[in-house]
């Protein structure tokens, strides 16, 4: 049963863990490592959000002037749609499940690994691919349709859709395999004594994410698969002139594209979940109520597609159905909040990081979600569908939800990844600045939205240009921080201070084994008596 | 058993267990390989309301010999796979392997029944999309119709020509002597695959040849 | 609710509690900056929207106050841990998420209400056909005139748009007037409003639709009523001031035939009045006359109202619903009648509605 391939430790080496057992690229290259895999995730998905981030600087600072600042339109609207792709399927979807939910899922779950270890490998590959073909697409040309590719624009447009959509299409493959086999873990490889009621929260999150990837992407993957034989050709299953309707491309898209919000916003949720009870020290206010709004939010999420075509020509009884369907997943996103809050009550509160990035996600999210109840409020959305309020409504949940959730993992659990802390001061101004950029360049976009301003304008009228400019000098904000959080990783991951096995006294079930962990997690399976978190047993 | 511990991963505590992760994990892919599908019978769905009368009329041109006796072929190759998977766990490797063979002769008669029909449709011009042209069945629904029917029917022909490959590696393995009556797992896997690839067929049947 | 409603009372009254609204409506509308309100419902969806932006950023401040003053409290101390243990009350849960339900679905309420409004035009509305195309708007309007990137109303007057495109989606957003809707390739969607006052005022396309996307401006000059008229008996109204981003200057409207005329040579030219008489004698298809706006029966036994919608479709999908007692042989016109000779031709057979021959078509 046990093929250890490391050589005994002698005493008085260095502990053996998944990061010096073996340290060959072959050997990172070739891993089934579920640990060593999420750190691959890791990198990569950070380069993409490096590359994604870069496109959106770019496209702030040409908005910084009404007409053109230093690009053409062209330019323009293919770095926007270049922006939402590496965004949305290189960085949000896959980060935080692959990068995060590799490396803890097992851990949490007490087992050895992933119930398929090379599957898994494949993702990474797979993943690799399309970004490559994503990339390709992009040099060779790029997109120009924005990350919906609405058609008929999209099959008629000259520029390189074709690689971009198939990138993508491959993209939606890994990430299919890595829900099939989170799912498949969750359900086989709990180790005794872990009930579904003491599942950690993160895994309940990442597990319900699983299952909107499992069902969504196949409908994404076969509706793009039309779209880039319509564009090769000329299929025309979407096209007016030969019979098809462009409208249904959309019914199809918002299938997968709005439960693809959930993808990218649950697994924040999930961190957000851990993260506050292990830094105030404190059980979570109601297990249940989080459990029973994660589920929900991935159920009811499949119903509510439909309020991104109000302005479609649907049908008024079809509108109406979805519009209440929306406030119905709105309040599982209120239940999270409350409790999250309310758990803070009594607690014993440490401001680290995380704890930071705990306090912007909660405020940032708590504002986009009720600007999300706003705009489900159908008459309210046919004014602000497509306007900046919508970019702004969307950045609130995606940056200062998901990527709040990304960072604040990033910095809990690096300690757990690489055994080293960064430096506490540094962190905390990183943080400050993420948020107040945040708050500085997406706040305006309220207010231009308010105003009538279109999304995806390379130019705009005069009177808007103050709130651009503001927006602007926000999104330079956020460089500082991120670059900022860069430097101190990598600081840390060699000069840090060693963090020992448990630095925030978190009763997370992933600190039961030492940091970092040996490569097999656990010589001997945990048996797990209670819900993680139970701080108040450290008393008896 | 002996020989099948060789098979359980270390991070497994015991080879049910192991069996019972790949089950599910198969069926989870069956589920997302028939969302793969579900798109494109909503899309169906939606364009047989827009176009009642076309796609009765192009239903009715479809060769109906033809789509029964491609139903048939699969219906019979399930059945023969069914035995394959009975006959490892009846520890008789000869029989499981000639099924297998069975099985993957009737997906390739399939396959070939197929292309006859396809070679039928382009003579008389029926091709996807913009290339369409069949005078006697009028566009745009006519043309929608047999765009679905090519993309749907290939799709799952795509599907019937990797189960192939996927049998004859079965096959191979079974005529090596890998599977028991407490290790055949793969096998199951597979024949679960070919079920499901069969159940389509079973939508796009009357999808395409019946609804006339 | 009463927020909402209450604007709406406002707009049509005097007294103290009238000024208390519109210096609040006024208020907000600055803080928001929402451009002016310039047609009838703008002022009821703004209400609505004060109502639901007041409440968020009640309860925003509530989280922010609540989890700074625990942050405060419970800050980490010697001596806090371990930390008792405390669990939701199931009751207190059940009202609170309730109560929220609530006031969510009261904001639905409301919001549909105000979406239906937006969605039903009234029967004495203007009619105007728009067409979208990479980059531009075209209008054109049942007595004849047309004109590109500028739309001419009345004040006062619903106005009904029948919106299509000839390319790519595009979407028809008047800020100020707070309506938007899709121009769809294939298809006529429908939007109207009803501007206040004589003025001018942006369109934008709110849809990418491809490098002009930014460009894709137009206006709309709402004209007094007998200013409209006029400008509808093609004399040109007086020249309003431009704001110079627009798809096309200020030009006086194109002077064209009534748009009935110009349908009913499309349809002699595309060889529709072969099938179909205008004087009620059955040919290959039903007649035109009397046709349009009457309920049909078809093949498939539904009954079907003979709208803008239904006709477009038989031009361009004929088998989709054929009139019962007809055969099925009418070809597709898809790509081969542009969108204003469709709306030309749904304006002749409009014009036929009554049941008097084509005479009245024809007159000027």
């Amino acid at each position: 049963m046990s093929t250890t391939t490391t050589p005994p430790a002698s005493p008085g080496t260095r502990r053996i863990d998944y990061l010096n057992v073996e340290t060959t690229i072959r050997s990172w290259l070739t891993t089934t490592d579920h640990k060593r895999i999420g750190i691959l995730f890791l990198i990569m998905t950070t380069a993409a959000l490096a590359l994604g981030g870069v496109f959106a600087l770019l496209l702030r600072l040409e908005l910084l002037t009404p007409g053109g600042t230093f690009m053409d339109a062209m330019s323009y609207n293919r770095l926007f749609t270049l922006h939402g792709v590496v965004m949305v399927w290189l960085f949000l979807i896959p980060s935080i499940p692959g990068a995060f939910g590799n490396f803890l899922l097992p851990l949490m779950l007490g087992a050895r690994d992933v119930a398929f270890p090379r599957l898994n490998l494949a993702s990474v590959y797979i993943y690799a691919i399309g970004a490559v073909v994503v990339l390709a697409g992009a040099v060779l040309g790029g997109a120009d349709t924005g990350w919906t590719f609405y058609p008929p624009y999209s099959t008629h447009t000259p520029t390189a859709v074709v690689p971009v959509l198939l990138g993508v299409f491959i993209l939606g493959i890994s990430s299919t395999i890595t829900g099939l086999n989170f799912i498949v873990t969750t359900h086989t490889l709990r180790t005794e004594g872990m009930t579904w009621l003491r599942i950690p929260l993160f895994v309940w999150a990442v597990y319900a994410t699983s299952i909107i990837l499992v069902i969504a992407t196949p409908v994404l993957g076969m509706t793009l698969l039309l779209i880039i034989l319509d564009h090769a050709f000329r299929l025309g299953i979407f096209d007016p002139a030969l019979g098809g309707d462009p409208i249904l491309f959309q019914h199809l898209f918002w299938f997968y594209s709005h439960p693809a919000v959930y993808i990218m916003i649950l697994p924040a949720m999930g961190v957000m979940s851990e993260t506050v009870s292990a830094f105030a020290h404190k059980n979570i206010f109601s297990y249940n109520a989080i459990v029973i709004a994660t589920l929900g939010i991935a159920f009811v999420g499949f119903l509510t597609w439909g309020h991104h075509m109000f302005t479609a020509g649907m049908s008024v009884f079809d509108s109406g159905a979805f519009g209440i369907l929306s406030m119905f997943v709105a309040i599982f996103s209120a239940i999270k909040v409350f409790t999250w809050v309310s758990t803070l009550y009594k607690g014993s509160i440490a401001l680290d990081a995380p704890m930071l990035y705990f306090f912007g996600f909660l405020f940032l999210f708590s504002f986009g979600g009720m600007t999300g109840v706003a705009v489900a409020s159908m008459s309210l959305d046919v004014y602000w569908h497509d306007t900046y309020f919508v970019v702004a409504h969307f950045h609130f949940i995606m940056v200062g939800g998901s990527m709040m959730g990304f960072l604040a993992a990033l910095h809990y659990w690096f300690p757990k990844m690489f055994g080293r802390m960064f430096p506490a001061r540094s962190s905390t101004v990183a943080a400050v600045l993420v948020i107040t950029g945040f708050i500085l360049t997406f706040t305006p976009q309220f207010w231009l939205g308010n105003a009538g301003m279109p999304r995806r304008y390379y130019s705009y009228p005069d009177r808007f240009q103050t709130l651009n400019v503001i927006s602007t000098v926000g999104s330079w904000a956020i460089t500082a921080g991120l670059v900022l959080i860069g430097a101190y990783l990598l600081y840390a991951l060699r000069w840090g201070a060693r963090s020992g096995p448990n630095p925030w006294g978190s009763l997370g079930f992933e600190w039961n084994t030492p940091s970092p962990p040996p490569p097999h997690n656990y010589e001997e399976p945990p048996v797990i008596t209670h819900q993680p978190h139970e701080y108040w047993r450290t008393a008896e | 058993m002996a020989d099948a511990t060789l098979h359980l991963r270390d991070h497994y505590e015991d080879l049910a267990k192991q069996t019972h992760a790949a089950r599910l994990g198969m069926w989870v892919f069956i589920g997302s390989e028939a969302l793969l599908f579900a798109a494109l019978f909503a899309l169906y769905a939606a364009y047989r309301i827009a176009y009642p009368a076309s796609f009765r009329a192009a239903a009715a041109h479809t060769n109906l010999f033809l789509g029964t006796a491609m139903t048939f072929v699969l219906i019979t190759s399930s059945l023969l796979m069914a035995n394959a998977v009975l006959s490892a766990r009846l520890a008789r490797p000869g029989r499981s392997v000639g099924f297998l063979a069975g099985t993957a002769g009737l997906g390739i008669i399939f396959l070939g029944l197929k292309a006859v029909e396809y070679t039928e449709h382009f003579r008389d011009g029926i091709f996807p999309g913009a290339f369409y042209a069949f005078a006697r069945l009028p566009a745009p629904g006519a043309r929608v119709f047999f765009t679905l029917y090519y993309f749907m029917t290939g799709l799952h022909a795509l599907h019937v020509a990797g189960g192939v490959v996927l049998l004859a590696w079965l096959a191979r393995r079974a005529h090596r002597g890998g599977f028991t009556p407490e290790y055949h797992t793969p096998l199951e896997l597979g024949g679960m695959y070919w079920h499901f690839v069969d159940v389509v067929w079973i939508f796009l049947w009357p999808l395409f040849y019946l609804l006339r | 609710m009463s927020a909402a409603w209450a604007f709406q009372r406002a707009t049509d009254g005097g007294g103290a509690w009238d000024d208390f609204l519109n210096a609040l409506n006024a208020f907000y509308r600055r803080a928001l900056t929402l451009p002016p309100q310039a047609s009838t419902i703008a002022r009821d969806i703004d209400g609505l929207h004060y109502f639901e932006i007041t409440i968020m950023f009640a309860a925003a401040g509530l989280i922010a106050v609540v989890a700074l003053y625990f942050v405060v409290r419970y800050r980490r101390r010697p001596g806090r841990d371990p930390t008792p243990r405390i669990v939701a009350p199931h009751w207190f849960e059940m009202v609170l998420y309730a109560g929220l339900l609530g006031l969510f679905v009261l904001f639905w309420v409301i919001g549909f209400r105000q979406y239906i409004d937006l969605s039903a035009p009234p029967d004495s509305a203007v009619d105007v056909y728009v067409t979208a195309k990479q980059w531009m708007w075209e209008f054109a309007y049942p007595e004849g005139p047309a004109s590109a990137g500028v739309l001419y109303v009345p004040a006062g007057r619903p106005v009904r748009l029948h919106l299509t495109s000839r390319d790519v989606i595009h979407s028809f957003f008047v800020p100020d007037f707070r309506i938007k809707r899709d121009a769809v390739p294939g298809m006529y969607t429908t939007a109207w409003f009803q501007a206040n006052a004589p003025g001018t005022h942006q369109i934008l396309c709110t849809e990418m639709c491809g490098v002009g996307h930014s460009q894709m401006l137009a206006r709309v000059v709402v004209l007094r009523p007998a200013d409209f008229e006029t400008f509808l008996l093609r004399r040109a109204p007086a020249a309003t001031p431009t704001s110079g981003r627009d798809a096309t200057p200020n030009a006086p409207p194109a002077r064209g035939a009534p748009l009935a005329v110009i349908g009913r040579a499309a349809a002699a030219r595309h060889g529709c009045l072969g099938c179909h008489s205008i004087d009620g004698t059955r040919r290959t298809g039903p007649s035109w006359l009397g046709l349009f706006g009457s309920t049909q029966l078809m093949a498939d036994g539904e009954r079907i109202r003979v709208t803008p919608a239904y006709i477009t479709e038989s031009m361009m999908d004929p088998q989709r619903r054929i009139v019962a007692g007809y055969p099925p042989v009418m070809p597709s016109f898809m790509g081969q009648i542009s969108p204003a000779e469709t709306a030309a031709i749904i304006e002749y057979m409009r014009s036929l509605a009554d049941g008097i021959p084509d005479a009245e078509a024809t007159r000027p």
